[in-house]
């Protein structure tokens, strides 16, 4: 008993106030460092915006937390528990984090609605009519339940992007996590799909977003990260953030796109 | 046409034979080609290389000479089956592969962002490809698989050499006797034709049917 580790405790203590934390996360692309000795601590309800010039590497961060991307060392907790490996244990993880991808990756041979439903009737083994109801609930929410019998080709980008927020959502995730959500939209479509987004922030989703929408950031932020070749350089509220940015790099990386 | 006429009983009934191997083949092949593409595309190794053998095996060995060996080797080993459910067996096995082949390249089709969405959304492996990658992948490749279905169904006069008395082999034993062989041979060759034409008709309506706009 005396060899029993004496701060598990502590450890839950520690992470108990923290939806996701990552701590000291190493990963390399071959020589690639991508990321550097990560911290980061993300509270329940927090809405944590990540921004950074592109390549450095905050992504591949966001892919870490629901293991799509490995990590070679560190460690990454959620809801306290630590990342599983590969298998069951994972896949009840990944059911839990939701995520929203740039490219939003809907199932192209299913319709709106099946989207949706999928995982809740094959992971949370609801039936059928139930996850349909309360698909229709999320797709409404998110302006288009008109969309749910079409096919995600029958879509605009925007309508697809909010399609892949319900989806995500109908399995009432604890965390969420969007990649760039608004890279891969035309200009006009941006805004409805961040308007979705502030929604979820209102109503105390956490949220992990990275994006180079700055407003998005400036509206919804409780916190903005700076990342940049494979380090958080700096992270700060949005107001001190964008009026007062601490290092160069985050005042370079600023000018460049505030800019415009 | 007479003498076609005149042996129609035992011809059709020939004909019967070869549309019952490919139908049985055909449907056997596509089940055991997925259950190769999958292992094919699985993350473990051991089932990667059984496939990738599998498969290699297949495409590079004659079917006739499968067929030899399945008829003269296997009642050496023990395991004594009638003539046709053999040939059957063979052919299934053996186009399996190619289904396998043509499926593996509809994999490549599904993109892999769809995959990891699955993934994150907590599908396991298995339920991934079953609900995501493979009818995604099917669909894409519904003509090869029909081509595979076509040459299957041509391929079931292979059967004619190791005695199975399937259209072929029932034109030439009508030919041995009535020795008109344009009139026969023509008239087999017509019946194979639109085998293959039907097969061909019923790939593109599937195709139509099931094909994802994109």
């Amino acid at each position: 008993m005396a060899e029993h580790p004496a701060h598990p405790a502590q450890d839950r203590a520690a992470t108990s106030a923290a939806m996701v934390s990552l701590r000291s996360v190493d990963k390399h692309f071959g020589s690639l460092h991508v990321l550097r000795g990560i911290d980061l601590e993300v509270r329940a309800s927090e809405v944590v915006v990540v921004v950074g010039p592109s390549g450095s590497g905050k992504s591949t961060l966001c892919r870490t937390i629901n293991r799509l991307e490995t990590i070679d060392s560190g460690e990454i907790r959620v809801d306290g528990a630590a990342l599983p490996v590969e298998g069951a244990g994972l896949a009840r993880l990944r059911a839990d984090v939701g995520m929203v991808f740039q490219s939003f990756n809907l199932f192209a041979h299913r319709t709106v609605l099946d989207n949706v439903t999928l995982a809740p009737i094959q992971v949370r083994k609801a039936k059928r009519r139930d996850a349909e109801a309360e698909a229709m609930v999320l797709l409404d929410r998110v302006g288009i339940a008109d969309k749910a019998h079409h096919l995600p080709a029958q879509l605009s980008g925007g309508q697809q992007q909010r399609a892949a927020i319900a989806r995500a959502l109908a399995m009432q995730p604890k965390v969420m996590l969007f990649d760039e959500p608004t890279s891969a939209l035309d200009p006009e479509m941006v805004g409805e799909v961040l308007d979705v987004m502030v929604g979820l922030a209102a109503e105390g989703m956490t949220m992990i977003v990275v994006t180079h929408e700055m407003g998005f950031a400036r509206r919804a932020a409780d916190r903005v990260v700076f990342m940049d070749e494979g380090r958080i350089v700096e992270q700060n509220t949005p107001a001190a953030f964008f009026d007062a940015p601490q290092t160069d790099r985050a005042r370079a990386f600023l000018a460049s796109v505030l800019t415009h | 046409m007479d003498i076609l006429i005149e042996n129609l009983e035992l011809l059709l009934q020939a004909l019967g034979t070869t549309l019952m191997m490919a139908v049985v083949a055909g449907i056997g092949s596509l089940i055991l080609g997925v259950l190769v593409t999958v292992a094919r595309v699985s993350p473990i190794p051991v089932l990667r290389a059984a496939a990738f053998c599998y498969t290699q095996f297949f495409i590079n060995v004659p079917l006739l000479a499968l067929l030899i060996l399945a008829v003269f080797a296997l009642p050496d080993a023990g395991l004594l089956l009638p003539l046709t459910p053999t040939a059957i067996i063979v052919l299934t096995v053996y186009e399996a592969a190619y289904v396998a082949e043509a499926v593996r390249s509809g994999v490549n089709t599904v993109g892999v962002g769809q995959i990891e969405a699955s993934r994150a959304l907590g599908l396991s492996l298995g339920q991934s490809l079953r609900l995501v990658v493979i009818p995604q992948a099917l669909r894409a490749v519904v003509q090869p698989l029909g081509n595979v279905m076509i040459a299957l169904a041509m391929n079931t006069a292979l059967a004619a050499a190791v005695g199975v008395v399937e259209l072929t082999s029932r034109v030439n034993k009508v030919n041995l006797v009535h020795a008109q062989p344009i009139e026969i041979f023509t008239g087999a060759g017509l019946v194979y034709m639109a085998i293959a034409l039907a097969i061909g008709l019923a790939t593109g309506w599937v195709e139509r049917k099931v094909a994802i706009v994109r």
